[in-house]
């Protein structure tokens, strides 16, 4: 199983902006037209004000860790590979939280404030999954 | 949101608990399940089946209204609520059956888990085939879950550590506090003999178990089990009938806001600003304070949850329910508030939370293995991973 997939996402009509721009390598977020306040995952409306109006924006990539985890066995079958793996909730520049697996750094040495960059995993055709290393 | 003090009317009880066996693995379906454990609580109450009018359920059983109506040959089901969010739930299933019974949309209201989720208890490739779920996660996947599955965060253990995690950074909680909850929980099991994992356990023992997603070990986690688990509540006329003392309803709370446990929200927002507001609300409709328990049933599926419930409930400050288990602290029967004092989801069963009711009504009862002397108050909160919900039994 070591060319098992991940569970792959379903892009829809609230999300395939930002599905459709990971598969370009870019990480696409919404902006509130209203307040102003960005937002992920990708909603209809704003959380603060619930105004529907927004834009999108490419984020810079870059973000620093909030949380994270060291996951080991069991796993589902596409992280058997890789565990034990670090996985943590990483707060971009732009203000949201994203979860993805943090690489480049020794599952040890992981800290809060750790500054990381997006890295794109394009796992087929169509759909890449953002994933952060340390900067 | 402040709902003003008022006297809680005893109107409302508990007069009938009903539970399975146990076990890694029954062998018998979550249908059968639910038969056995609602006949039980029936039988408790001194209730027939024909007197059930109402039925509160989980959404992520394997049983549905209908077909627990066509398995209990029930004829007149009046009101039926079902909830989601498993752990999130029964406090909910709860405040749904008092609601109706209080508006006369019912007179007699079941409300039950049946839960098969041993390993060996899969028979099929659905979440609703018994087993563990999250190992039955389909290939395409859609909802906010596709935010973090396809990523690596995969189980509920995995968001927990996410947490816990933080609550160590930010309030200096330690892996002993996280050990200590588990310990104090074990400790209760011991005495109980329908309790799944009765070994005793030190905080060596707690240190040395695996890793499961750091700075979670095994025993930070639940077991996977099967079993079911009943209640049967009535009104203040019907519940005086019963030949179990009651056990009044005080209050309950749910609170619910944007942060709903998920990664991508949970750091978004304040929880405090709904969750202190719903446990603000459920001691002014009690007319108790947090210091007046005299035994509190939390959701344990993992031990920083009962962390997160002493917090949110208002046991203990804001980061501070670390020191609040140190020493003991909710240990039967010397700590300042005993805790799952049946074993909780840690030790005893895996029941989503509903045989913390259980044990809740049998402190109330005077019944419990782990018995606080004249219990007059039990607490019991869900999931305090939102939405957070409690009920308040009392004498």
């Amino acid at each position: 199983m070591a060319d098992a997939l991940p569970p792959l996402p379903v892009p829809g009509p609230d999300n395939v902006e930002f599905w459709e721009g990971c598969a370009r390598h870019e990480l696409r977020i919404q902006r509130c037209r209203k307040c102003r306040a960005t937002r992920f995952y990708p909603r209809p409306a704003c959380p603060d004000c619930g105004a529907l109006e927004h834009e999108w924006i490419t984020c810079s990539g870059k973000g620093t860790v909030y949380t994270w985890t060291v996951i080991h066995p069991p796993t589902l079958p596409a992280f058997a590979a890789i565990a034990p793996y670090v996985a943590g909730i990483i707060q971009l520049e732009e203000g949201v939280f994203m979860v993805g697996q943090i690489r480049g750094v020794a599952s040890d040495a992981v800290r809060a404030g750790l500054p990381v960059r997006v890295e794109f995993d394009d796992v087929v055709e169509g759909i890449a999954l953002p994933h952060w290393r340390a900067a | 949101m402040w709902f003003g003090p008022r006297v809680a009317e005893r109107d409302v009880a508990v007069v009938g608990i009903g539970q399975t066996a146990f076990s890694k693995g029954l062998g018998i379906s979550e249908a059968e399940v639910a038969h056995r454990a609602i006949s039980a609580a029936l039988d408790d109450a001194g209730l027939a089946r024909g007197d059930v009018d109402g039925l509160c359920l989980y959404d992520i059983e394997s049983n549905t209204v209908p077909e627990v109506a066509r398995l209990l040959g029930l004829e007149s089901v009046r009101f039926f609520a079902t909830h989601s969010h498993g752990g999130g739930s029964y406090c909910a299933l709860v405040r749904s059956g008092v609601a109706a019974l209080r508006e006369g949309h019912a007179r007699v209201v079941v409300a039950f888990r049946a839960r098969n989720r041993g390993r060996r208890s899969s028979f099929g490739p659905t979440i609703a085939q018994g087993g563990r779920p999250w190992e039955k996660i389909a290939p395409r996947i859609a909802g906010h879950y596709q935010y973090q599955v396809p990523f690596g965060i995969q189980s509920p253990v995995q968001e927990m550590a996410l947490i816990a995690r933080r609550h160590m950074l930010d309030h200096g909680t330690t892996e002993d506090h996280l050990g200590e909850v588990a310990v104090a929980i074990r400790s209760h099991a011991v005495r109980n003999p329908n309790a799944v994992m009765r070994e005793p356990m030190t905080l060596a023992d707690h240190h040395a178990s695996r890793w499961v997603s750091e700075p979670l070990r095994l025993l930070d986690c639940c077991i996977e089990t099967d079993g079911g688990c009943a209640l049967v509540m009535t009104t203040a006329e019907r519940a005086r009938d019963c030949p179990q003392p009651p056990a009044w309803v005080l209050a309950t709370a749910q609170a619910l806001g944007p942060a709903h446990h998920r990664p991508t929200d949970w750091f978004r927002h304040d929880r405090r600003r709904w969750v202190t507001a719903g446990a603000r609300a459920l001691w002014a409709a009690a007319g108790v304070r947090p210091d007046d328990v005299d035994a509190a049933m939390v959701y344990d599926h993992f031990t920083p949850m009962v962390l997160l419930a002493l917090e949110d409930w208002g046991f203990c400050g804001d980061g501070e329910s670390g020191a609040f288990v140190e020493r003991g602290g909710i240990r039967w029967p010397d700590g300042r508030l005993p805790v799952n004092t049946h074993g909780g989801q840690l030790s005893e069963a895996f029941i989503h939370g509903f045989n913390n009711l259980l044990e809740a009504v049998r402190q109330i009862r005077g019944t419990s293995t782990c018995q606080v002397p004249d219990a007059k108050l039990a607490f019991v909160a869900s999931a305090a991973s939102d939405p957070g919900g409690a009920v308040l039994l009392a004498r």
